[in-house]
Parts: C-alpha cells; structure tokens; sequence
C-alpha cells in the first residue's frame, strides 16, 4: 500500500489523470504519433504485458434509470508500458488500434512525470480542441433541426 | 444413389473462388472502402453491429463486404469473430441522459425541457427517389425555396441538460419507475444457457441483439390487436454516450471513447392496484447504433413480454417469452433453416427405406381385405 502522503497524492491527481485518459483514448493515432513526437526525446520504456484487444460488455439499465441489464459487446484494445525506473502507464480504447493503446499508455506514463505533466498537459490540448469543436458541429447542426410542434385549436374556447 | 457425402474439396474451392469474383463485381471499377461502407451504408452497418451484439464499426464494415451485403450473412461473420476474443469485463451501465444528443423527439410531450430535436431522419421526407444520387459526387442536397441558404447551424447550449421524458413524468407518479438495482450481476446470454422463465434483464439482452425484422413483426403484432397496450413514443433519442470502464489496475473508472446508441421509451396504458393509483406502464429499447425502427419494435414487445407482471391476459404471440425469445436469434435461426441445404443424404436414405417399406406394406394387403374394405 502507498504511504499516505503518495495516496494523497494520488487523490488529488486523480481526476486530471482520469480527464487525460479520457482524451487520449478519444485521439487519432496520428495525433498520439505527434503527440510523441513533440514529447521527444523518449525515456526507454518496456511493455509491462503484451497490448491486447478484447471485449468489454456494454450495460444499459432497464428504463435508462434502472437494474443493469447487458446490452451487446464492443471491442477494446489495452497496454501497459512501465518506464525504466518511473511509472507505469495504462492504455485503454475503443477499438483494435493496439498500436494507439501503446502510445496512451506510453503518453499515461511520461504525465505521471510531474516535470514532464505540463508539456504532455500541453500536447493533450489540440486533441481536446478537436473533440470540443466535433462536439459543438454536432450540437449546432442537431439544433438546427430542433421543432415546435403545435397542436391545432377545436374552438372549444 | 444415396451415400455419404465425402469429397467435393475441389468444387468447393472453385465455389469460393467464383464467390470471390462475383463479390468483387466489375474489375473496372474500384473496390468499395470499408470507409465508404461505414461513411454511406451507416445504418447497415449499426444493424450488423446492432444483431452482430458488436459494438465495432470497422469490422461491421468489413463483414458487409464480405457478405456481399447480405446483413444476416455479416451479422454471423460478427458473432463468429466475437467468439476468438477474450473478455476484458464489463462496463458501468451507460448513462443515456448524458448522450450528445443527435435526434431526441417525444410524440407524447411538444414542449419538453431541450426540445424535439429530428436530427438526420427519413421521417417527413417523401419517400420520392431522388435521381440526383444518381450522379457520382451527388450530395442530395435539399433544395428549398423558401430557404435556400440552410442554416446548419443552430443555437446549442452545451450545458444544457436532457432528461429524458420519463424522468419528467415520472416525478409526478403518473408513470411507473424503473426497476430498482438490486446489487446483483444481470445474467448474461452469451454466458450461461438460458432456462425458461427469465428476468426482465435477459429479455432486454435478447432482444437487443435480436432480428429487427421478427421483432418489428411481433411489435406490430401487438399494435393490431394481439395483446394490445396502447403505446405511445414517451421518446426516442440517438447519439453518443460515453463507456466507463472500471481498471483495477488503475484503481479507479476510466472513460475509454464513446458508443451511438438509439434509446426508446415506449409509454402504455395503465395499470392501478388497491395499493397503487393507475399509471402508465413503461417497455424499454436500446439498440447500438442508429436503429430506431428496431428500438421501438423491442420496446413493443418488452412491454408485451411482462403480462405477468402487470396482471394481463395472456394469450397472444407477442406475450409468449419462450417463443418470442427462442427465435428472435437471426444466427440461430440462419443456421437451423439455413442447414437443411447441406447433405443429408443418410438421413434420407433411412426416410427413403421407410416410405418403400410403407408402401410395400400397403400393397402387400391381400386382395380379399380390400374387398371387405371397400364394402363397407
């Protein structure tokens, strides 16, 4: 078990890590690949077991809101690479993109680095311009189609 | 002759050889990109992933090309493949009132909190056939008159909250809730054998990855009369939502990209008790993908399938889980139909010894017994 000053610490950067990862498994390979490069130069690294692709089992709940049920399986592609002498990190994404899943992994490792944090901070951000901008085109072109129906008066009043 | 079936190793290759060509068409032409099917033939490829019980577009484009666009032929390859890959576990439930919302319409309530939003749908349009498509590089552009700059863009809020219709009826006690989680792990078709009856969680995974066109049949079904419920569209709404897994390495839920899911909340006539007023009762779809057709008709037969809860009459086709259940499986039933074409040779050599020996039997009668026979 970690000390209580690291487990502390692992509170506290708990939500950033988690936002990281969300995002790098959202990029493009071709994004985590300048993403590296911009990060260079590398440490050496190992993988701490060989990347993967399995399944997961989506869940739904019964009415949105209620008892799980499952609902069908997708594919997800998974790594562990441990930096010689520093942090292991974890790759996890949709998809069968092994190589993408190393390069997250890799990318999780170097932010746990906390003099390398805010450069990978750094390279992170045009991958969440992108997703925001996809996000806010689909927002903007689904409220074009929004409607007011109404219903036609009987006259009774 | 009827023997047993050996051989045919070198027709066979040549099947598949000429199965080969014919799929690849005019050679003068370009092969079809798994990008093109995903990017054009969308919907085929959620109704693969959809009944594949897949979540993956890539491959659900790759099966479509090579099942030469026969959707129940690609849904097997999808199935088939699912069975070489190791399960990693599973994800928290998805959260259908967090999705970016692409189409969200309610036929029960005009004037819902974030709007009826139709997204891309087929509804309204004319059902004319558009020979501008025709044209390579053809966009199918709507042209309108009174418009004829469309504004694709509309004000969007971000932080604007869906919830879904349900919720909203629901906090008024006019609909009934949402069976509770009750901590226990819902049962999983694909990993133990099913036993009749079965919970209300299994149905829904049967259903979802059942055949669009059974269940639009019994759906259907319902509606005209058989185990009727007087249904209305509570709501429909298609976009993505985010998958959570749980990584107990990491120690901690990891968003790990984003699924397109069609949810509809099907609303139905009531049911009251001593203890409880009269409300609405509820059937529930979820499908992968854009397939809203098929999330109404599993509504429809959800709802159908807890007469028994609900103290109804049974009696009606729709309402028979067994049945509804059992052959809802378009792999399942593929491969049973679909078997009868293979060689049966010995079988038939039995059947055929059999009827020669009925019909032995019958003319061996002697002459005086069909005399009597045809005196009486």
């Amino acid at each position: 078990m970690p000390q209580n000053s690291k487990k502390d610490s692992f509170d506290n950067e708990m939500p950033a890590r988690q936002a990281a990862l969300a995002t790098l498994a959202r990029a493009r390979r071709d994004e985590l690949e300048s993403m590296l490069g911009r990060l260079s130069p590398l440490p050496a690294a190992s993988e701490l077991r060989p990347a993967e692709v399995g399944l997961v089992m989506l869940r739904g709940r019964t009415g949105g809101d209620g008892a799980p049920f499952n609902l069908g399986e997708a594919t997800v592609s998974r790594a562990a690479i441990r930096i010689e002498g520093g942090a292991t990190g974890f790759g996890y994404r949709l998809g069968r993109d092994i190589a993408a899943a190393r390069h997250g992994a890799l990318i999780d490792a170097l932010w746990q680095d906390e003099a390398r944090r805010a450069a990978v901070e750094a390279a992170l951000a045009p991958v969440r311009a992108r997703l925001a901008a996809e996000a806010g085109e689909v927002r903007a072109e689904t409220a074009a189609t929004k409607v007011d129906f109404f219903t036609l008066m009987r006259g009774e009043d | 002759m009827y023997v047993a079936a050996k051989g045919g190793e070198k027709a066979i290759r040549n099947a598949h050889k000429l199965l080969a060509k014919r799929r690849r068409g005019n050679e003068n032409l370009p092969s079809i990109t798994l990008e093109q099917i995903a990017g054009q033939l969308s919907l085929a490829v959620d109704r693969v992933m959809a009944e594949g019980s897949l979540y993956d577009t890539n491959l659900a484009a790759l099966a479509i090309k090579q099942a030469r666009g026969d959707l129940i032929e690609a849904i097997f390859l999808i199935r088939a493949f699912r069975t070489t890959l190791p399960r990693f576990g599973n994800s928290r439930p998805l959260d259908t009132g967090e999705m970016l919302v692409r189409r969200r319409v309610s036929a029960t309530f005009k004037d819902l909190p974030g709007g009826q939003l139709l997204g891309p749908t087929f509804d309204y349009t004319h059902r004319l056939l558009d020979t501008s498509l025709a044209a390579p590089d053809a966009y199918g552009e709507v042209y309108d008159q009174a418009d004829p700059v469309p504004a694709m863009s509309g004000e969007a809020d971000p932080a604007e909250k869906m919830p879904r219709v349900t919720d909203l009826i629901g906090a008024e006690g006019l609909i009934e809730a949402s069976p509770d989680e009750d901590g226990a792990e819902p049962f999983d078709i694909t990993r133990a054998p099913v036993s009749f009856p079965v919970d209300r969680a299994t149905r829904l995974q049967t259903l979802a990855r059942g055949d669009e066109g059974y269940l639009l049949a019994l759906g259907y079904s319902t509606q005209r009369g058989y185990a009727r419920s007087h249904p209305f569209v509570g709501e429909i709404r298609f976009g993505d939502v985010e998958v959570v897994i749980d990584v107990p390495e990491l120690g901690f839920a990891v968003s790990i990209g984003d699924v397109q899911i069609t949810e509809c909340q099907m609303v139905n006539q009531f049911k009251g008790s001593a203890e409880q007023p009269p409300q609405f009762t509820r059937g529930y779809g979820l499908v992968f993908g854009q397939c809203e057709r098929k999330a109404m008709s599993m509504a429809l037969v959800e709802r159908a399938l807890r007469w028994a809860e609900l103290g109804e009459e049974p009696g009606a086709p729709a309402q028979d889980e067994e049945f509804v259940l059992s052959h809802c499986d378009n792999v399942q039933a593929t491969g049973f139909v679909e078997h009868l074409k293979l060689p049966h040779y010995v079988d038939f050599q039995a059947e055929l010894d059999l009827v020669r020996r009925m019909r032995r039997e019958a003319s061996e009668k002697s002459p005086a017994d069909e005399m009597k026979e045809a005196a009486e």
